[in-house]
């Protein structure tokens, strides 16, 4: 027998059982049963593996929130699915498979998303933090800096060196505009302060997460706060004995006693939002950017050892944006070289904080060019 | 100094798991197996030792599975690679693809555990001399055992008869078939003991250095592993020194960011690989000019004695 032919069979069945285990699980939809009571069935597109305890991990709480809420509905959702031509295929899947509705759930959909839409016009698309709409393609994002204003609050309260030190991912718009309202929210309660940002490059390395947890710890931040996608940070804090602010959800299980807060997303109650609509037959297209208002983004539960007059003025504070009275961009604001960019008086539209790339002064730290 | 010395004991802490994975595969590649799986061991290792410990409670159990785990996953590697002769490259990468993604499937409900798992023990007396204590004696009793293993790995691989046997038949099976000795065993038992070292590797990363499971949480250390291995020329003491030199990299760049000067990172994290592309270069001179400089010759060339090579 020729062993070399076996031996490269089995390699390549091997490899063929890899692709097995790398090839995103897909729940497709089952007879739907006697007792139905909601008929509509909802595909998810997932850029990451539910189990990336973040961002995927998130959105698929919302997906099982939503579920819930409507006895009946079917969810299917494709985990790790790559942001280009894949991403079509999968959701031709979902559609011939019955689903109505389409949540794309990463920016890098979006043309993608636009091209089956227009194909399938009696299906609904929402686009997760992308600008293109269509009769039946809406966008849908939350005001994540408003909690992250209120996070800065608690922290800039908390910190006694004047130093907040600040773990992120990589140098978009999104993460800048949460520094930078996170930094506004501290130096209101601390005008003294001053935010570090270490950069990651990376939205997902527990390991480097926690050697910049530490970097920023030895550079003297005695509060750290964070834009990554794992609870090491938090855990790196604990140890180390120093205040931290989470993201994304309660990260209190990895820094029992220094966990402040978090801000946190409520996927759940926009999903059921707009299945609520799909299914009464109201939806209409449009650009979701809600907030604190809406309960889409707020904060976890604070610490104990928040002095109450804090916690107070992010009540004041969340009533505040919650009304209109302020939002967080609001003027004057000044840049790190100390010119304003946002007028007194004047606030930010929304088109500009979209594409934030600068930081307001008191942060410490570049943006790669 | 002030600055210099936190960078250097961050250096060891994130270049341990890398140096387990690469002196697990300076043994295996030194038996003349190339194995290119070490990314899906580490993931493996990690997740079977952050299960086995988040169950027991005891991080020393942990590891012992992670190498275990490690191992039964290597014997896959040495039957392809040793038993029916397969192709060793597409054999590796077919183990890296099968860790990851069997690490996220098993894992699913790791996602958000925590563990008690190895923490900081200062070295009695030698954690107090000034500098050094501070760089090589105050952490995991991991870090620890991986300076007693390189001690012992170059003793083993240079100065003992076992040791002469595994460099030769990577250097030349057919010699050691010659001796009497059967090269298909020798070259089974290294490659299946770098297996479960490259998986304790993963479990340090995610028992010591942090204490959680987290998909794809070794982040392509793996594949630095095998650079490394070309980097150390197949000598475990040059592999501290890269190993550390890559990890001494990256926490240098986190720290020169947050001392907020504006050097640009990326150019910093390159050097390691750079360097790599060097000693290439210099190996591939050297052997031109018939001097090995510890390139085992039959890596990569799978071996049967019945074949006339």
């Amino acid at each position: 027998m020729n062993k070399k032919l076996v031996g490269v069979l089995i390699a390549v069945v091997l490899v063929a059982a890899g692709f097995m285990f790398l090839r995103p699980k897909q729940e497709l939809p089952t007879a739907p049963s006697a007792e139905t009571a909601v008929d509509l069935k909802v595909g998810f597109v997932y850029v990451g593996p539910v189990g990336d305890g973040g961002w995927t991990y998130m959105h698929d709480a919302g997906r099982l929130e939503m579920e819930k809420a409507f006895p009946g509905m079917e969810t299917f959702f494709v985990e790790s699915v790559p942001e280009g031509p894949d991403s079509v295929r999968v959701m031709e899947t979902f559609i011939q498979n019955g689903a109505k509705l389409v949540f794309a759930t990463s920016f890098g959909y979006m043309d993608f998303v636009q091209d089956v839409a227009a194909k399938n016009p009696d299906v609904v698309f929402m686009h997760c933090s992308g600008y293109k709409t269509a009769a039946n393609v809406g966008n849908y994002f939350g005001r994540m800096y408003q909690a992250r204003y209120l996070s800065g609050l608690v922290a800039g309260k908390m910190s006694k060196s004047n130093i907040i030190g600040y773990v992120a991912a990589n140098p978009i718009p999104e993460v800048i505009r949460g520094i930078n309202a996170f930094t506004l929210g501290a130096q209101k309660t601390n005008p003294k302060v001053k935010v570090k940002v270490v950069w990651l490059f990376s939205w997902f390395d527990p390991a480097k997460e926690k050697e910049a947890t530490l970097a920023l710890i030895d550079a003297g931040a005695d509060v750290i706060a964070m834009h990554a996608d794992s609870g090491a940070a938090p855990q790196t804090a604990e140890e180390a004995g120093v205040y931290v602010v989470g993201y994304n959800n309660d990260m209190s299980r990895y820094a029992p006693t220094k966990h402040l807060t978090a801000p946190v997303w409520n996927w759940g109650m926009v999903y059921k939002h707009i299945a609520g609509q799909v299914i009464e037959g109201t939806w209409k297209s449009s650009n979701i950017w809600w907030g604190l208002k809406e309960k889409f983004v707020g904060l976890a539960p604070i610490s104990s050892e928040v002095p109450e007059e804090t916690v107070t003025l992010v009540n004041s504070e969340t009533e505040n944006i919650i009304s209109g009275k302020g939002d967080v961009f609001t003027g004057p604001i000044m840049n790190q070289k100390g010119e304003v960019v946002v007028q007194t008086g004047e606030k930010m539209s929304d088109g500009d904080m979209l594409g934030m790339n600068w930081f307001v002064m008191g942060v410490e730290g570049e943006i790669p060019k | 100094m002030d600055f210099l010395v936190p960078i250097l004991a961050a250096a060891v802490r994130s270049g341990t798991p890398i140096l387990y994975a690469t002196l697990g595969e300076i043994l295996t590649e030194r038996s003349g197996v190339l194995n290119l799986g070490i990314e899906g061991l580490m993931l493996m290792g990690a997740l079977s030792g952050f299960i086995v410990t988040h169950a027991t409670g005891n991080p020393w159990i942990g590891v012992i599975a992670a190498f275990l785990v490690g191992i039964a996953i290597a014997v896959i590697h040495a039957f392809l690679c040793v038993t029916v002769g397969a192709n060793q490259v597409v054999s590796g990468l077919a183990i890296t693809m099968f860790g990851t993604g069997a690490s996220s499937l098993l894992g699913r409900g790791m996602i958000g555990e925590t563990v008690v798992g190895f923490s900081r023990i200062p070295v009695p007396y030698l954690s107090k001399i000034p500098v050094l204590g501070t760089i090589l004696f105050n952490h995991d009793p991991l870090v620890y055992l991986s300076y007693g293993l390189v001690a012992f790995l170059t003793w083993f691989i240079f100065y003992t008869r076992p040791g002469l046997n595994l460099r030769a038949v990577g250097e030349s099976p057919k010699v050691v078939d010659a001796m009497g000795l059967s090269a298909s065993k020798l070259r089974y038992f290294y490659t299946l003991v770098g297996g479960g070292l490259a998986s304790v590797g993963g479990a340090y990363m995610s028992l010591a250095y942090t204490k959680m499971w987290g998909n794809g949480m070794t982040a392509g250390r793996g594949w630095i592993a095998v650079a490394l291995v070309i980097f150390a020329i197949w000598h475990p003491a040059r592999a501290v020194l890269g190993a550390y030199l890559f990890g001494g990299v990256g926490a240098m760049q986190l720290r020169i960011q947050a001392a907020g000067t504006s050097f640009p990172a990326p150019l910093l994290m390159m050097m390691p690989y750079f360097l790599t592309i060097i000693v290439l270069v210099v190996i591939s001179i050297q052997k031109g000019r018939g001097i090995l400089l510890g390139s085992p010759g039959s890596l990569g060339v799978p071996y049967s004695r019945e074949e006339r090579g």
